[in-house]
């Protein structure tokens, strides 16, 4: 398969800038650290050569940002999608969120990418650098010289778990798109409901109290496209901007799976975002899985215009009672 | 045996058409079930959102029982299914987060159905008092 | 200066928390290093820093002002405050340190806040310098020196030994009462530890960073700079920056409706939101290019226009590495600060 570099997509950019295809492009801005990449928009190719980079850390997802920038009367942005993005495309585009015809898509294959904390907790903090080598990381390091690491082992968990390496939506693909994955991203949701009640109970009281809801996981969602959320509403009368009681965190996470239940397609910009390491991504994947158990097998985003599961219903749906005796051990 | 004072609140939501005559017709028919209980009447189950839910644990209650009209009866065709639905999740996700299943129910109660209304009723509140006091989804602050 | 041998470590920090309640960073099931709350058995994470800063002791997230019980017609205010019992905070970094200051600055000028004041009073300090600073690290740019991390007591952790010396007469106390697990010793290992670490900090991908071009005059320079527009541009408007932060000390003051009554507590507040400082007329600051300019004008230009020139930054480095998209004050200085 082709392997995506910076060169590549820095041609295909400048190529349709020059060509007024689109007049601005959504990417990734190099930081201080390798690691420490921002989403950005840039308007030139020598913006472009200057600050563009591509590489393990480019992992935002950018279909939200086309909700903003689609609605600039400005001509068309350029979107790079991977593959778990373009998922994420087409359930904005399926909710009307933004206008499909000031986007150019290039779909991008992906291998998967790197989580810096993972890499941390191998070589240790103080890490200055990041190069990639074939199939490893070569890790610069402040105290400890370079460390080479497999790039299988610093991959995000999202990434280990991926569900597709097929394109869903794109106007142009560079390489080729793959398959759906049979992955292994229910495991950890399947260990869980395979605990007690109380083990459950201990283990989401221990995750969910370390929350400081800063509504980062909120805010980077892709299916979190409300004007105005409900929790940063003053007249909804739950809003709160920090935690007073240990219940308001759980409110607040339920409600926040619930809303995108159906809708999310388990991109893992919540997991990956949480300054608090809290596995968000199970509360969602919960949902997908209960969705597929429950009702019929759903993948939201893969293709447009489907009917998600709770605005949808059959005669013959299983009731709640036992959709709780279904959902795990219950000892 | 300890004495047991406990007693439980219980928040029922009951749909305007089905379920809120249900428990007009068991008040007719001088049938019993306990004062614990306190009904919402909302104009369809589908009007109950997750978070009134979430809200009647954090405001002191131990149960909350969501009655509508049997799917296929709702006055607005379909409401009911969707709550089905929604509430089979909702439940499934508080069970995957260990709060105690028996907390929740879904009851479909029609308006002649005085006689369920109450034999629920009466029903979920021994069961509610057998589980003791809600403290997994409860807000220290109301209790104060 | 007084030496605690490594293996007596244990019994020196039990001897502490028999007399207060004793905090210091432990590895969590998150594998990253939060305050906690010390008892037998709890072994100090060797991680440089925590996620969440020190701050939390005198400034918590959230916390209870007053209640107001409602009966009948009448309505009784309930002062929530208490005398808050001593604590030690153990192992605080250079960084945070300085953040007390600057936090002093906002909460023990006229008028005084009582529940800050009530904490800070009983917190003890105990600092400790950083051998490993990290990539993230920039408290130099702020005069904060790694080697001599203040505090009421300072420590210095070698392989086989911590050695500690008291900078007030808090630490005095406290230091004193330990007399049984230390020895009197000279200044050697120390010494070389702070050339280690000045040594470092030279080395350190941020050390040539200065704040030189920002300042409490410089308003007009910076506030409609167009480079606001490219740097916020992405910003998601979490308020992850603000809450990591060991200075930012916004808060909101609100009422939540009890089953009897009112409790009124304050938290922790973001410039990032966009309901902050929202008022009658609504919200003075409506894009969030504005928010997110004035939380790192606050850091850069108003604060020290108030605080005869202290920057409201200490360089901890948490915001380089919890920001979802990885904007950060850093980022911001230099794109600011080139064209200055």
């Amino acid at each position: 398969m082709q392997k995506v570099t910076r060169e590549i997509l820095l041609a295909k950019a400048a190529e349709l800038l020059a060509a007024g295809t689109v007049n601005r492009v959504l990417g990734w801005k190099a930081g201080e650290f390798t690691y420490d990449v921002t989403p950005a928009l840039f308007t030139t190719a020598a913006e472009l050569e200057k600050d563009f980079v591509y590489g393990p850390f480019s992992g935002a997802n950018f279909s939200k940002y086309l909700v903003k920038e689609t609605r600039r009367d400005e001509g068309k942005v350029l979107v790079f999608l991977k593959p778990c993005d373009t998922y994420s495309f087409n359930q904005l585009l399926t909710e009307h969120r933004f206008d499909r015809e000031r986007v150019y898509a290039v779909g991008i294959p992906c291998d998967g990418m790197a989580d810096i904390q993972r890499i941390k907790d191998q070589a240790g903090d103080g890490v200055s650098g990041v190069e990639c080598d074939g199939d490893n990381l070569i890790v610069h390091t402040l105290y400890d010289g370079d460390k080479t690491l497999a790039m299988a082992d610093c991959l995000a968990e999202r990434c280990v778990n991926c569900k597709s390496k097929k394109h869903v939506a794109y106007d142009e693909l560079i390489g080729e798109t793959g398959d759906v994955i049979d992955s292994h991203r229910f495991d950890e949701v399947e260990k869980l409901e395979k605990m007690t009640e109380d083990e459950r109970f201990a283990f989401w009281q221990n995750e969910l109290s370390r929350c400081i809801r800063c509504n980062a996981c909120r805010d980077v969602c892709p299916a979190c496209t409300c004007e105005k959320c409900v929790f940063g509403n003053p007249n909804s009368g739950v809003e709160n901007k920090a935690i007073s009681d240990s219940f308001e965190e759980k409110m607040f996470h339920v409600i926040r799976a619930f809303h995108v239940a159906g809708r999310c397609t388990d991109c893992g910009e919540c997991s990956r975002v949480c300054p608090q390491n809290i596995p968000l991504h199970l509360l969602n994947r919960k949902f997908i899985r209960d969705i597929d158990n429950f009702y019929d097998e759903y993948q939201a985003g893969a293709e447009v215009g489907q009917r998600a599961p709770l605005v949808n219903y059959k005669q013959e749906d299983l009731e709640p009672s036992e959709a709780v005796e279904r959902s795990g051990n219950n000892a | 045996m300890q004495m047991t004072e406990f007693k439980p609140k219980i928040v029922a939501f009951c749909c305007n058409w089905c379920s809120y005559a249900g428990a007009d017709l068991a008040g007719n028919n001088r049938l019993n079930y306990p004062a614990e209980v306190k009904i919402i009447r909302v104009p369809c189950s589908c009007r109950v959102n997750p978070m009134f839910i979430l809200r009647a644990f954090q405001r002191g209650a131990d149960g909350v029982i969501l009655c509508g009209c049997h799917p296929g009866d709702c006055h607005y065709t379909s409401g009911n299914y969707y709550t089905r639905r929604r509430m089979a999740l909702l439940f499934s996700m508080l069970n995957f987060l260990g709060i105690e299943k028996e907390r929740t129910r879904v009851e479909w109660v029609s308006a002649a159905e005085g006689a369920k209304f109450a034999a629920t009723m009466n029903d979920f509140v021994a069961q509610i008092t057998a589980l003791g006091e809600n403290k997994r989804l409860e807000d220290l602050r109301c209790k104060k | 200066m007084r030496k605690c041998s490594t293996a007596n470590l244990d019994a020196l920090l039990r001897t502490i928390a028999e007399n207060a309640s004793l905090y210091l960073p432990v590895d969590g099931t998150d594998g990253r290093a939060h305050f906690t709350k010390w008892e037998d058995g709890v072994k100090m994470s060797d991680a440089l820093n925590t996620v969440r800063s020190a701050k939390d002791f005198f400034f918590p997230q959230t916390e209870n002002l007053m209640d107001f019980k409602v009966e009948g017609k009448t309505i009784e205010i309930i002062d929530t405050r208490e005398e808050c019992e001593d604590f030690v905070i153990f192992g605080v970094r250079a960084c945070d340190v300085r953040s007390f200051d600057i936090l002093d600055r906002v909460f023990l000028v006229d008028p005084v806040d009582t529940y800050y004041k009530n904490r800070r009073e009983h917190g003890i300090i105990v600092s400790m310098a950083c051998t490993r600073p990290s990539e993230t690290c920039f408290c130099r740019t702020f005069g904060i020196d790694a080697a001599n991390p203040g505090g009421d007591i300072v420590c210095y952790k070698e392989e086989d030994a911590w050695y500690f010396d008291a900078l007030t007469e808090k630490g005095q106390a406290l230091l004193s009462k330990l007399e049984s697990l230390t020895e009197e010793c000279d200044t050697a290992a120390v010494d070389a530890q702070k050339d280690l670490i000045r040594e470092r900090m030279d080395k350190l991908p941020l050390a040539d960073l200065t704040a030189d071009a920002f300042g409490g005059d410089k308003l007009n320079t910076y506030f409609n700079a167009p480079e606001w527009k490219s740097l916020s541009q992405s910003c998601l408007g979490c308020g992850t920056c603000t809450f990591v932060c060991p200075t930012c000390q916004c808060y909101d003051i609100k009422d939540f409706k009890t089953n009897k009554g009112v409790q009124r507590f304050r938290c922790w507040d973001s410039c990032m939101y966009s309901d902050f400082t929202k008022m009658a007329h609504g919200n003075n600051r409506t894009s969030q290019l504005e928010r997110f300019r004035q939380r790192f004008m606050h850091k850069l230009v108003y604060f020290p226009a108030n605080n005869e020139g202290i920057f409201g930054c200490v360089g901890c480095g948490r915001c380089l590495s919890r920001c979802p998209i990885s904007m950060n004050i850093v980022k911001v200085m230099k794109e600011l600060g080139g064209n200055a």
